[in-house]
């Protein structure tokens, strides 16, 4: 019976590959390629938010092969593993995609980042995780295979609060956090928990249960409550009902800012003009859909039909652009470790050294094509982070426009978090940190 | 033909009563779980121990705690992935605050938390049964998500509630390779389902099943309702405490209360319903389909080389996984299980059917 339901299964798999004509999405890999996997989550209550930055991934990887021949000559292999957001989904595919003798991984989800940071160093396998994951990991010495590049949570936090203490000073202010009740959402509470001692606003902090479609109860509480302002962190369709809840309790959409994940267009559509007025962070890019980069995209991979949006308009959303920044500064490392080492397929341990000296400075962000959609950034042992900085962008009803300068977040207030953070997980774990200055270190934590 | 026991004579009352009064049967797990202990670490790749044997087997002996409550109590339960929970925390804090402990006793210790925590919440089974205990064992679900994602002190105020395993050591050797981990659960689940086996052929396990067939006559007969379903549910959550402990150590190594959250509980308890219901062998059948099958779907157009898109890959892997429950429900409602007893019925007759 089994042979028959395997065949059954086989045959119905491929009616419908027939039916739908569906696109490939796995480039074969052969000996002298470098291997990327994308974790990624195109179904699911995340999908409207993981499809934009999945197609801006392996969109980037696509045009490295098409348009540059690979990094140095040598060709990227990628292969898409669906994790649906779930942590234990995401370890079994990295489980899966190990075998293949990956560089990098890019988990996109906190959760996932939280469990492969304890896999990763055994594996000889880098984690860049841009713009999320653990803040902590900024610490080299303890993550040393850790790459949160672009920025994190605690940076997020401490520019949110920056910014509308600019509108006037803080103190007996009430600030409500919306957050996804995860290690995603739960990761800025420190750093708002030390900001509203020291400036004395009243931290109101609401949870928001997976996946985020029932929201009654906590916006009711900000009705009650009346915060002077709310940042909302949230992810997938938990953004779009709390954008439409705060139009629900008619809570001013001026006064609401969402950090760089609930900032895009899947977050603000479902309300459209609703949503005019709603603010969010933007990392180092918004929604630019005209850099040399872009051009390039419709150019090698459109024109041609080997894209992997489903339209062309995507590409250049919010969150396609991050994808698309976060694959860049894989192929950056790789490039930076084939300087280093030769150019010829880098293991895990030379990428590791390459994202660790990442210098990306104006000239090469121009080179990149990508002008003006992220800050120079350069890692080293002391900082994975390589860049701290955002910036706000506020949704018009129709487009995202900067409302902001850029701001930096404060180093005095947060670098004796990360480290006493990043102790103490060494503690845990009873690592001993590899102290910073020395030359490579490759050892096996 | 092969399979008949024919000729197997009992002369005493011990061989009567052993776990497995059929040589061909008895021969068959011995040799399952030797090619278990002896030949798969040197078989199987990582893959196949990190990603699919060990939470196999884990869920499997989650599996087992839950069908004796289920299975063979008759008390349904919501509450498993609370307890596990239960199980997954008690170990964190005890290896965290007392890391000279043995791994075993930490496991073994957690295992009793849970227990304590499973008979208090099983007090509620005394007066109600049915649907309406299973809403009862959900509120353990949701008090024990609350409790862990607020309360710090169960995480050590870690920052983003999410924790994280220490090392793992036993008497000095690190479990570290997948294959010491595979051993390791291996060895727990062995012992385990061997005690939960031989706890249901024996008296109290009689007792059990009794109070499920039908309580009042039970009780006429003399079992005490209340002894035989709290001890049902100490067994229970013992076992699943300890399979909470392994989860959150072993296959996740780092966690949040979501990885164990109410779709943990509904996960085990269709493994224990599509594998068997009061039956050990069940669970493990039950955790095989669960665990394995989905993975098998989603990576099975792969294999056979079809294009399909990583989106239409995760549809077709939930519509032919529910498909497929639902046919096997049809076909045996008394679970995998039963499907297995039915093949071996055949096979002693074969080739020679009436």
């Amino acid at each position: 019976m089994k042979r028959i339901l395997s065949k059954h299964a086989t045959a119905l798999a491929l009616a419908v590959a027939g039916a739908f004509g569906a696109a490939q999405d796995v480039r074969a890999q052969s000996s002298n390629e470098i291997f990327i996997p994308a974790l990624v989550y195109r179904t699911g209550a995340y999908a409207p938010n993981g499809v934009p930055w999945a197609d801006g991934f392996v969109d980037y990887i696509k045009l490295v092969n098409e348009r540059d021949g690979g990094v140095n000559g040598i060709k990227l292999a990628y292969e898409e593993c669906e994790t649906g957001y779930a942590t234990d989904r995401g370890v079994e595919c990295y489980e899966r995609l190990k075998s293949k003798k990956p560089v990098a991984f890019s988990p996109l989800s906190t959760g996932i980042t939280y469990a492969l940071t304890d896999k990763a160093p055994g594996d000889k396998i880098v984690l860049i995780t841009g713009g999320y994951g653990r803040a902590d990991s900024v610490d080299g010495a303890v993550f040393q295979w850790n790459f949160p590049i672009f920025g994190t949570y605690w940076d997020g936090a401490d520019i949110l609060v920056q910014h509308v203490k600019k509108k006037g000073p803080l103190k007996g202010k009430k600030i409500a956090l919306v957050y996804h009740d995860s290690p995603y959402g739960k990761e800025p509470i420190p750093v708002l928990e030390a900001l509203a001692k020291r400036e004395g606003f009243e931290l109101i902090k609401l949870p928001v249960t997976h996946p985020g479609v029932e929201q009654k109860a906590t916006w009711l509480q900000v009705r009650q409550q009346r915060p002077d302002y709310v940042f909302l962190w949230g992810w997938g369709v938990m953004n779009s009902t709390s954008i439409k809840e705060a139009i629900a309790v008619s809570y001013p959409r001026l006064q609401m800012y969402g950090v760089w994940w609930a900032a895009a267009e899947p977050d603000v559509e479902p309300a459209e003009q609703a949503a005019k007025g709603y603010n969010g962070l933007a990392m180092g890019h918004s929604a630019e859909h005209d850099r040399p980069i872009h051009k390039d995209m419709i150019k090698y991979l459109y024109d041609k039909g080997k894209g992997t949006a489903a339209k062309k308009e995507e590409v250049g959303e919010v969150l396609y652009n991050r994808g698309m920044l976060s694959a860049m500064m894989t192929v950056e490392a790789i490039r930076k470790a084939q300087e280093k080492f030769g150019k010829r397929v880098v293991t895990g341990e030379e990428v590791r050294w390459g994202a660790e000296n990442l210098n990306i400075d104006a000239a090469r962000i121009k080179a990149l094509g990508v002008d003006g959609m992220m800050v120079p950034l350069k890692t080293s042992c002391n900082d994975h982070g390589g860049a701290h900085s955002a910036r706000i962008h506020t949704w018009d009803g129709k487009q995202w426009s900067y409302t902001s300068d850029m701001y930096t977040s404060d180093p005095k207030l947060l670098r004796p978090m990360i480290e006493a953070s990043a102790k103490k997980y060494a503690d845990e774990k009873k690592i001993t940190p590899a102290p910073c200055g020395k030359a490579m270190t490759a050892s096996a934590q | 033909m092969i399979y008949r026991e024919t000729g197997q004579f009992k002369s005493t009352y011990a061989s009567d009563q052993q776990l497995f009064p059929i040589v061909q049967d008895r021969w068959f797990v011995i040799g399952v779980v030797a090619f278990a202990f002896v030949a798969v670490p040197f078989l199987a790749s990582e893959y196949l121990f990190l990603a699919i044997l060990i939470p196999f087997l884990i869920l499997a002996l989650a599996a087992i705690g839950l069908n004796i409550l289920v299975g063979y109590c008759g008390q349904v339960s919501l509450g498993t992935g609370a307890f596990m929970a239960v199980g997954a925390y008690s170990a964190y804090n005890l290896a965290i605050r007392m890391p000279d402990l043995n791994l075993i006793v930490i496991f073994l210790a957690s295992g009793a938390i849970a227990m304590a925590f499973g008979v208090l919440f099983g007090i509620p089974s005394l007066r109600i049964k049915g649907f309406y205990l299973a809403v009862a064992t959900l509120a353990a679900q949701f008090f024990v998500d609350w409790l862990f994602a607020r309360v710090k002190w169960f995480t050590n105020d870690s920052s983003s509630g999410s924790v994280s395993a220490p090392p793992l050591q036993v008497f000095g050797y690190g479990i570290e390779t997948p294959a010491q981990q595979y051993l390791f659960v291996l060895a727990f689940v062995c012992v385990f389902a061997l005690a939960a086996r031989n706890l249901t052929r024996g008296a109290i396990g009689r007792a059990w099943m009794a109070t499920r067939d039908m309580d009042v006559a039970a009780e006429v007969i003399g079992i005490r309702p209340m002894a035989a379903k709290l001890s049902a549910f100490a067994v229970s959550s013992f076992i699943v405490g300890v399979a909470g402990a392994l989860w959150a150590f072993i296959r996740l190594g780092s966690w949040e209360p979501l990885a164990f959250d109410v779709n943990r509980s509904f996960q085990l308890l269709f493994m224990v319903i599509i594998g068997g219901l009061g039956s050990i062998l069940g669970s493990f059948l039950g955790a095989a389909f669960i665990v394995i099958l989905p993975l098998v779907l989603n990576q099975l157009p792969t294999w056979l080389g079809i294009p399909l898109s990583t989106a239409m890959i995760s549809h077709l892997e939930i519509m032919i996984f529910g498909a497929l429950i639902v046919f096997f429900l049809i076909v045996e409602p008394r679970g995998l299980a039963r499907l297995w007893a039915i093949g071996k019925e055949k096979l002693r007759l074969w080739p020679f059917p009436h």
